[in-house]
């Protein structure tokens, strides 16, 4: 008990000090799972769409087969990824030339490939789940391609901003292909997580309960924000209805 | 669908682009002067690494990247050409290394010391033995568990060699973690097993765990640091004079200084003794 009560108080020292060590961690954190969640919406979205509205149509096995990968990858140990992302990017792997192993760059890959499935998953259950008769009739009232787009978006917002929260909540939580990939250099590629099990692994078991209080509260805040985006979003339709 | 097809690779490239641009940033910064240092976890955990590493930054325009891993991932690293420099505690494993040819410029650094620690009730009656094997197959022969590492690192090969020495197969009352040493500490703390740690780790964690020291001094018991740099001629991209320079700087008498006095401040006894221009065969007899 007493070990909580000190993590509690060197919490509170943390956030009021102005650690730069710190904020330089939180601050990469940020950078890194951003890019990674941005990345992975980029990829996820649109092939979620693709997948949930049209699909290898003419080859039906084909598309539970996709979709069976993809609902697979949503649960995909993020260690594995770490191992095969090392394997590619070590210098005696296929991509050694390009130097990213240990880079903050090496990590927003980990995270992105870590991301992209659990995005797309919910991106095409969310498409999906816009009703079939709407969208035949916006397309029988001569909708173009985009416009066609745009009105299932509409509907299927709550389902895409969730999929951004999920994947932004799986990346900024994981350890483990943070620290194979990113090898957790001091100032360099530390994140938060990794700051955490080194602090436990060396018993500073206090700071470890500090820098786990400021993870929950970044990924509270970005959740939240989000939240606030996605329910707002909501009511208006609510409001329209 | 063609239209959507061009726009998924645009989208697609963009990412791409953007990965890229990251990257390079990311490049920019360090990689002209970069160095790979691939060490124990628990010259990392004791903190002694965090105030050379700078230091050397600092006087050599480096920028190293200290991937801290057990003894066994740290010399694969070396061996596949994935690190510059290693900065390890298994010699024996270490020799091979250097008879490959991979390792080269293979220094002595330091050394600090192995212990047993166990529940201060001591239920094997361990406390005092002279001889580690000695303590092992006591612990062997009671109910109480011993924790291992589990995990190739130098601490776990020193324990794999006491038990070849003592003549006995570890189980039953036997259990890997396949952790760090802080967290194995904890674990056998929690426990109240046995386990065999480096006195570094040990002093550093030793307010949190309800452990004592029982055997020390034997001279099975010594943890010994070299560093090598891995051979630049066997891999491109190895930096062979970054490497170089960190061996040199690792047995400097400034660093050797720094070593000695590390931790007698916080600890009132210092965690590593250095044995830079030292042969191991003189540190084996000493004690």
């Amino acid at each position: 008990m007493d070990l909580i009560w000190e993590g509690l108080e060197q919490a509170i020292k943390l956030y009021a000090g102005s650690d730069p060590e710190l904020w330089q961690i939180t601050w990469l954190t940020l950078k890194v799972s951003g890019m990674g969640t941005l990345v992975s919406a980029l990829i996820g979205v649109p092939l979620g769409t693709y997948l949930g509205l049209k699909g290898f149509r003419a080859f039906k096995f084909l598309n539970f087969l996709a979709i069976s990968f993809i609902n697979t990858g949503m649960g995909l140990p993020p260690v594995v990824v770490g191992l095969w992302v090392s394997l590619l990017l070590w210098r005696s792997g296929p991509l050694g030339a390009l130097n990213l192993i240990y880079t903050p760059a090496a990590i927003v890959i980990a995270q992105a490939v870590i991301a992209t499935p659990l995005v797309t998953g919910i991106t095409l259950a969310a498409v999906k789940q816009v009703d079939p008769k709407l969208r035949l009739q916006i397309l029988a009232l001569g909708a173009s391609r985009w416009q066609y787009l745009l009105t299932v978006y509409r509907e299927a917002r709550l389902g895409i901003l969730a999929a951004v929260i999920a994947g932004f909540g799986g990346v900024v939580s994981e350890v483990g292909a943070a620290s194979m990939v990113g090898g957790n250099v001091k100032g360099d590629t530390r994140v938060l997580t990794t700051a955490i099990m080194l602090q436990v692994s060396r018993g500073e078991f206090p700071l470890a309960i500090a820098l786990s209080l400021i993870l929950l509260s970044l990924a509270f805040t970005i959740t939240f924000i989000l939240t606030v985006f996605q329910q707002r979003k909501k009511e208006d339709i609510d409001a329209h209805e | 669908m063609d239209k959507k097809l061009t726009k998924v690779s645009i989208i697609f490239l963009t990412v791409m682009l953007l990965i890229f641009n990251f990257g390079c940033a990311a490049e920019k910064q360090g990689a002209p002067k970069e160095l790979i240092l691939a060490t124990t976890t628990s010259t990392r955990d004791s903190g002694l690494l965090d105030e050379l590493v700078p230091m050397f930054e600092s006087k050599t325009g480096y920028d190293v990247k200290t991937i801290a891993v057990g003894t066994g991932n740290a010399l694969a690293m070396g061996r596949r050409g994935d690190a510059d420099v290693l900065f390890v505690h298994a010699p024996s494993a270490e020799q091979e290394l250097v008879e490959e040819g991979v390792g080269i410029n293979y220094e002595l650094v330091m050394h600090n010391d192995f212990i047993i620690v166990g529940p201060p009730g001591d239920p094997a009656g361990i406390r005092g033995l002279s001889t580690a094997p000695e303590a092992f197959s006591k612990i062997k022969n009671s109910p109480s568990l011993f924790v291992s590492r589990g995990d190739d690192s130098g601490t776990h090969k020193k324990e794999k060699s006491i038990w070849e020495e003592a003549g006995i197969q570890p189980g039953g009352n036997y259990q890997e973690t396949g952790s760090g040493m802080g967290e194995t500490l904890s674990i056998a703390s929690e426990k109240g097993a046995y386990t065999l740690t480096d006195r570094a780790t040990y002093l550093r964690n030793r307010e949190h765990l309800n452990l004592d020291i029982l055997v020390e001094g034997d001279p099975l018991l010594l943890n010994i640091y070299h560093v090598m740099q891995v051979n630049p001629e066997r891999f491109s991209r190895v930096n062979g004079p970054g490497g170089e320079a960190f061996v040199e700087f690792m047995v400097s008498p400034e660093v050797q200084r720094k070593i000695g006095d590390f931790g007698v401040q916080e600890f009132g006894q210092p965690l590593f003794f250095p044995d830079a221009g030292k042969k191991m065969e003189d540190l084996l007899k000493i004690n």
